[in-house]
């Protein structure tokens, strides 16, 4: 007695294999439809309501909510609400990765377009190649450029990364290779200073450095101190990342083989993460020099070359794009955005070669 | 026989057949060595020590003599003296808010994106793309916020303020729009993006790649598979990206310093000129407070803000790290 009856084969419903992945025809109008669909019925009420071409930011907003109205209630009915929660997550997802990257491009295309006339363009050698003290108007003649700043910011972040490096370094081998009571305090510390407003740091110096020497206090050296502040974090975290990739199986031939604990860390650990550790040191530089509000408050800023970052207040790349687009007239946005430019392109290019050395070879790969 | 054997090694001499001593104390320069690493570790510890030591100590007096007045008034004329600065911490709280409530929903989808959704070399280049948007400097944000994005977004600020009045934070204020504290949130909102995703993209990867098949197999769509077994594993995770990006926002400076009008009080009229953040009040007022409390007010000022951002941070070091142990 059999319970299960099966149909006749010519009752069985036709069975067609599920397609797993690819897009059809019919994918593709379900998408478009209901886009142009949007775009028509935005579009009219738009005019409709008189809103010129200034509106499209309210455009793109109200057609993205129409779209999804559509799109999700379209899907729903064709295809069941588990299909049409997939698409519309699907939509959520493509939306909010393209604002992100959107934003990104945005900003840098603005900058790059703008700032092209002072940094590259009209002013190309003198922006290079002067400083500010004449003071007026970017022009080819009046001999005034951002030469200043530049110096002003390779020296401050300079002494800042000659300070923090080793310290930094050490402290990310104590955390990883021989932690004892400190490293729990250590941690959260960093932790602490890694979420710290940059402001603070800023002020700290302002506070302990500045006030105290009256004239004398605002100066590079000030300046690169609070740098330092911003980037010791940034590197210890990195740092001991790492150094945690360094295989243990290297540590314990090195121990194996009889060389002691501190031989085992500068001729083997130190020696495997070589490269990840520039990383560490490069994003850390990267982090330190787009920050304003630490050199606004100890670098002082000054529209002459100062050489020394010891004696004097020194200028600074960010401080001086903030102090000209204070001073901005219609004309000198253009300074504003070429030193944003400048600014742009060094934390970019640190970025860039960070990635290269930190993707060149894996930390713990062996070094010969 | 065993003479034999043994022979080679004698003639090696007797003191290498003594094995060597192993002892778990450490040489010399060893011990030196791990002391020149605690000395490193006990720098950096102190440092922030001491900074915490001293921002307290130098704003202990304006506490002392303001009492609770400081974090409840929002009167700063450091010429007589007054100091509050309630508008300023409410300006805070709103734009890292407003900040949060844009990127979260965008930092997660594209954390999505880059785990599940984008196929391979596409994803790296997501990934390199929302990193180079961390490197951006602060300063760059705030110029483009204010000379670009402010005037894009009058109009519809116009519109809301107009026909969204029905909830109370878009009812029409007095003044100008714009430089507000909505459009400094949208901004500090793509400012703190890249952390909170690749904080949260970090701990979604970890979970266990086989529930994720499982679901797929089990005829899951992709949106039922994170629903159902990444976001439910990486909750606390995604939480403490969120908490991350708040600190992050709360401290934000430059960008909110070239955006907004600075005007230090309480602001409920988000969508128009004024209102006040705390890193925003340091910078206007560090070099003006001339003499007495002024600068004495700035840091308790500076200090409550560090308080806060530092809670923050810690409580969302603490949950993501309880979250990055497998379930």
């Amino acid at each position: 007695m059999s319970i299960v009856t099966s149909p006749a084969p010519s009752e069985q419903p036709h069975d067609v294999p599920r397609r797993l992945s690819g897009l059809s025809a019919t994918d593709i109008a379900e998408v478009l439809l209901p886009a142009v669909a949007a775009a028509c019925l935005v579009g009219v009420v738009f005019v409709l309501a008189g809103f010129g071409p200034g509106a499209w930011l309210g455009f793109v907003i109200c057609w993205l909510g129409v779209f999804v109205l559509n799109y999700g209630v379209m899907t729903a009915r064709r295809h069941g609400p588990l299909v049409a929660k997939d698409r519309l997550a699907r939509v959520w997802v493509i939306t909010g990765s393209a604002v992100a990257v959107g934003a990104l491009a945005w900003i840098l295309i603005y900058v790059l377009v703008n700032g092209w006339f002072a940094a590259f363009g009209h002013n190309f050698p003198s922006f290079w190649a002067h400083d500010f003290s004449k003071g007026g108007v970017l022009d080819v003649k009046a001999r005034v450029g951002a030469l200043h700043a530049i110096v002003g910011t390779l020296e401050q972040v300079g002494l800042a990364t000659f300070a923090t490096t080793p310290l930094a370094i050490l402290a990310a081998v104590y955390l990883n290779e021989m932690p004892g009571r400190l490293a729990v305090p250590l941690r959260i510390v960093v932790d602490a200073m890694s979420g710290m407003p940059s402001v603070i740091a800023g002020l700290f110096i302002f506070i302990i450095w500045v006030v105290p020497r009256k004239l004398n206090g605002f100066s590079g050296l000030a300046a690169a101190m609070a740098i330092a502040i911003i980037m010791m974090p940034t590197v210890i975290r990195t740092s001991e990342e790492v150094l945690r990739l360094v295989p243990g199986t290297l540590r314990e031939a090195a121990l194996a083989l009889g060389s002691p604990e501190r031989r085992m860390v500068i001729r083997v650990v130190l020696p495997t993460a070589r490269s990840g550790l520039v990383t560490a040191v490069i994003l850390g530089v990267a982090r330190a020099t787009g920050e304003t509000a630490p050199v606004l408050l100890t670098a002082g800023g000054n529209p002459r070359l100062n050489l020394s970052p010891f004696r004097g207040p020194q200028a600074d790349l960010p401080l001086q794009v903030y102090s000209w687009f204070g001073t901005a007239g219609p004309t000198s946005l253009h300074e504003t955005w070429g030193g944003a430019l400048v600014l742009i392109l060094v934390v970019l290019t640190l970025f860039v070669l960070a990635r290269l050395l930190g993707t060149g070879r894996a930390a713990g790969a062996l070094t010969r | 026989m065993t003479a034999t054997a043994m022979s080679p090694k004698v003639r090696l001499g007797a003191a290498d057949e003594l094995p060597r001593t192993l002892s778990r104390q450490r040489s010399r320069p060893d011990t030196a060595f791990r002391l020149l690493l605690v000395c490193c570790a006990s720098v950096v510890v102190l440092l922030i020590f001491a900074i915490i030591v001293f921002l307290a100590n130098k704003g202990w007096p304006v506490l002392r003599t303001s009492g609770l007045n400081f974090f409840s008034s929002s009167v700063w004329q450091p010429a007589t003296g007054r100091f509050g600065v309630l508008g300023d911490l409410l300006g805070s709280v709103t734009v890292a808010l407003i900040a949060l409530l844009v990127a979260f929903p965008v930092s997660l989808a594209t954390a999505l994106a880059i785990n599940e959704y984008v196929p391979g070399p596409a994803r790296r280049v997501l990934i390199t793309l929302v990193d180079l948007l961390a490197a951006v400097p602060s300063l760059v944000f705030g110029l483009w916020g204010v000379i670009v994005f402010d005037s894009w977004l009058i109009g519809p600020s116009a519109w809301l303020s107009k026909h969204a009045a029905f909830f109370p934070l878009f009812q029409p204020g007095q003044g100008e729009l714009g430089r507000s504290l909505f459009v400094c949130g949208l901004v500090v909102g793509v400012m703190v993006t890249p952390i909170i995703t690749s904080v949260s993209r970090e701990v979604m990867s970890q979970t266990p790649r086989d529930l994720c098949e499982g679901a797929l197999a089990l005829g899951g769509t992709k949106w039922g598979m994170v629903t159902d077994v990444i976001l439910p594993f990486a909750r606390n995770g995604i939480i403490g990206a969120a908490l991350l990006g708040l600190g992050r926002a709360l401290g934000e400076t430059m960008a909110v310093t070239l955006i907004l009008s600075i005007t230090n009080v309480p602001m409920s009229h988000i969508l128009y000129a004024g209102g006040g953040t705390i890193p925003a009040l340091i910078v206007d007022w560090y070099d003006q407070v001339g003499p007495g409390r002024g600068l004495d007010a700035l840091t308790l000022a500076g200090l409550s803000l560090f308080v806060v951002t530092l809670a923050v941070n810690v409580v969302a070091r603490i949950i993501t790290s309880r979250s990055a142990r497998p379930a």
